[in-house]
Formats: C-alpha cells, sequence, structure tokens
C-alpha cells in the first residue's frame, strides 16, 4: 500500500497545481471530459513517479507528466495535428506582419484570439500556454517540453508570428472566411 | 546592436530572459529604431490580448474532490508490485525451465518424479515473493497458535501441526491458505527480527520421513523435508544456518 504520509505529502505538492495541470490538458485535447480523464490519469502516474520527484518546483515536475500523458493521447486521436509543423523548427521566424490593422482588429476579439490559439499545432500551442498563461521561464519550458532552451525560443518566435497571422487572416466583422 | 540582433533576440527581451547588458543595448536599439521598436509594441500588443482573451479553464466542480479520493482507492504501490511478482514468476519459469534442461538437481532423489522437486521449490518461492508483495501475508494473522491451527479446519483437508518457538527467536505471525503442487496447502508464516519465512505443508501419503535438503531460489534460501508423511518447505531470506535451525526446531517439535 502506498505510504498515507507519502500520499499526504503527494498532495500537498501537486493538489495546488491541478488549476495548471486542468488547463494544459484543456487546451491540449480541446475538450472537458479527456482533459478530466487525462489529468486523473497523470495524477496517478505523478503518484507512482513521485518517489523520483527530488523536491523544488513541483509544477513543473507535474506539468511534465501532464504534457506526457496528453501527448500519448494526441499520438493515438490527433496525429495529424502532431505530425504538421514538427519540421519547422529549424527556420528562424520574424515578428513581422503585412496587415497590423488587421492583426489589431482582431486582437480586440476574444474569440478570435481563441480560436488562432486553437488553431496553432500542440507544439506551438503548449509552448503559448506555458509563457503566457503559467509565465514559465524558458528554462522551466524547456524542462516541460524536453527540447533546449534556444528551441523554446524559436517555437515561441514561431508561435507568436504564426498566432499574427492567423489574427491577420480573421474577418472581424463578421465569420471566418 | 544590429536590426537584425534584435529581431532575434526580441521575444527573449518581451519575455525577461535577456541579461542587464542586452535589455539596455535593446532599449537604445528601440529609441533609435522605429521599425523594430514598432515590432516590439505588435508583440507587446499581442502578448496583452492574449492575456485578456485566453480563457483559464479551472477544473470541473468536484475534481478534486474525485482525485482525492481515487488517489486513495489506488493500491498506489501496487501496480509496480503486481509487475514486480510477475517478474518473479517469469524468474522463476526462466529458471525451473534452464535446471530442467541442466538435470542438475540435488533434492531431486526424494521425489518420484525427478523434476516436481525442482518446480516445486520455484512454486515455493513464488508463493513466498508474492505473499510479502501482494500485502497478503497472512489470511488470519495471530501469533497464537491456538488460533491459528483451529482457522486452518474446514478449508484443508488436513490438520497442519502449528508450532510456535518465541524462545528460540522465531515468531508465529500467523497463517494463510496457499497453493502448491496442484493443491491447497497450509502456509504458516513466522517471523525473525526483519525475516519471514513461510512454512508450507500439506500431505505427503508415500513419503518416508527425510533429512533436510537445501537449495536456493533467487536468493531465497529453501529447506524441504518429509516427516509423518506430510511435506515441508521453508522459505525465507534469512540467513541459511538460522533458517536450518528453524527446520531443526519444526522438524523435532512435530
Amino acid at each position: 500500500m502506498a505510504e498515507k504520509a507519502e500520499l499526504v505529502e503527494f498532495e500537498q505538492a501537486v493538489l495546488p497545481h491541478l488549476g495548471a495541470a486542468y488547463n494544459l490538458a484543456r487546451w491540449l485535447t480541446g475538450n472537458d471530459h479527456d482533459a478530466e480523464d487525462l489529468v486523473q490519469e497523470s495524477y496517478l502516474r505523478a503518484l507512482k513517479f513521485f518517489s523520483g520527484f527530488r523536491g523544488g518546483n513541483s509544477r513543473p515536475w507535474l506539468l511534465t507528466i501532464v504534457r506526457n500523458t496528453c501527448y500519448t493521447w494526441l499520438r493515438r486521436n490527433r496525429m495529424e495535428d502532431l505530425t504538421a509543423e514538427l519540421d519547422e523548427d529549424m527556420h528562424a521566424v520574424d515578428f513581422a506582419t503585412s496587415n497590423p490593422e488587421a492583426v489589431l482588429l482582431a486582437a480586440a476579439r476574444r474569440d478570435l484570439v481563441q480560436r488562432a490559439l486553437e488553431d496553432l499545432s500542440p507544439v506551438l500551442r503548449e509552448i503559448v500556454i506555458l509563457r503566457e498563461m503559467e509565465g514559465m521561464s524558458y528554462k522551466e519550458i524547456a524542462e516541460v517540453t524536453a527540447v533546449p532552451i534556444g528551441t523554446v525560443m524559436s517555437r515561441l518566435a514561431r508561435a507568436r508570428a504564426r498566432l499574427e497571422e492567423l489574427l491577420a487572416d480573421a474577418n472581424p466583422t463578421g465569420a471566418r472566411a | 546592436m544590429s536590426c537584425r540582433e534584435v529581431r532575434e533576440l526580441i521575444h527573449g527581451y518581451a519575455d525577461g530572459e535577456l541579461d542587464l547588458v542586452r535589455n539596455l543595448e535593446m532599449e537604445r536599439h528601440f529609441r533609435e529604431c522605429a521599425a523594430c521598436a514598432s515590432d516590439y509594441e505588435r508583440l507587446r500588443g499581442l502578448r496583452a490580448a492574449m492575456s485578456g482573451s485566453l480563457p483559464y479553464y479551472q477544473p470541473p466542480a468536484g475534481l478534486e474532490r474525485r482525485l482525492h479520493a481515487r488517489l486513495r482507492a489506488e493500491p498506489g504501490t501496487e501496480p509496480r508490485v503486481r509487475e514486480f511478482a510477475m517478474r518473479w514468476q517469469w524468474a522463476a519459469i526462466a529458471a525451473a525451465l534452464v535446471l530442467t534442461a541442466a538435470g542438475v538437481w540435488r533434492v531431486a532423489r526424494m521425489s518420484s518424479r525427478p523434476d516436481s522437486a525442482e518446480i516445486l521449490a520455484n512454486e515455493a518461492v513464488s508463493s513466498h515473493v508474492r505473499s510479502l508483495m501482494a500485502a497478503h501475508l497472512t489470511d488470519v494473522a495471530s501469533s497464537d497458535r491456538h488460533t491459528v491451527k483451529p482457522w486452518f479446519n474446514g478449508k484443508l483437508d488436513f490438520s497442519p501441526a502449528v508450532g510456535d518457538f518465541p524462545s528460540q527467536g522465531f515468531t508465529l505471525a500467523g497463517g494463510r491458505l496457499d497453493y502448491l503442487d496442484g493443491r491447497p496447502v497450509a502456509a504458516l508464516v513466522y517471523q525473525r527480527r526483519q525475516h519471514i519465512i513461510n512454512l508450507f505443508v500439506w500431505p505427503a501419503p508415500d513419503h518416508p520421513d527425510s533429512e533436510i535438503l537445501a537449495t536456493d531460489r533467487q536468493g531465497y534460501h529453501v529447506l524441504h523435508w518429509t516427516k509423518v508423511h506430510m511435506n515441508y518447505w521453508a522459505v525465507s531470506d534469512l540467513n541459511a544456518r538460522e533458517l536450518r535451525e528453524f527446520a531443526e526446531l519444526v522438524r523435532k517439535t512435530v
């Protein structure tokens, strides 16, 4: 049986991050039902691995497990999303747009901003969530996503440039073209 | 700093990831270059739009409570234990196959079928390991042999002799039903310091009394003897000398 003391210690370390875990899973899966299932699965896995956790900040540690659990799900259910942009990591991207006014208009619409993020590939979406919503440092994001810090920076640049593109193409006055 | 360098570092700057010197160089460049300054303003605008627009999804009501309950329902280490026990079983089967192939078996002469004692030794060790791993050491936990012995009544077609040897340092911890050699057997559990001894007992109608024979399996010592038409198999990680001491005690007493 799991030691009671260990379970209490575990819960103290990871339950405070339930919101972050759920938000990440929800954004990666796109629906509540799978997000809840994957969060529960992640916590059970985290309990199993807890003896390997060496203290320190438990949030990146937990989110790493949540992220990996979600990726297993994505590979099974959304393989096409995962393969979409992986080969573009190499290219540097300039943050530039041909239509700053359109971006500005669209950015004022919550639904359009949300949809733009949903349209990013999971690899870029998670970078934005970890940086903009969780306020994580590049180092922490590198830990969660298992890539070098340089890749975190280039993915973040790509994600933001892509968001601008999507917003510039969105039609703030009506339905999407 | 050139515009190219600024474009490379602009996200690091916006995210507060640059060192102080570079920060200052970036700021100086923005004061002098309208194009780069405008890029930076757009980036700030985009980030502000995201922080204002993107929903931070809240866990559904009750998820924390469900999780709390599920973590408690989870036998925690049990998945690992089960895998571990399975590995032992496979290891035991592998060991049995290897030894059968080699035909090396000293205890064999006690048995009518040369391989059966060997297989039995593996079974006994597997049962011992399982009893320690699966949190199912005893069905009846008692150091009182007058509690343990009657417990087997009606569960087995024989009545095992149950000894207790506290003054010699072997304490009865309880008993359990187990399954060995294709039949239900009595498993008596003894403790010596931190070491657990499983003593498996079942009838051996056609067997004469024997000496105590020793073998090792997977780091466990296994002792076997027959007395008054009963099979005895003792398994433990206790050192060989003390386990033999235990076996002599049982053999002498019952």
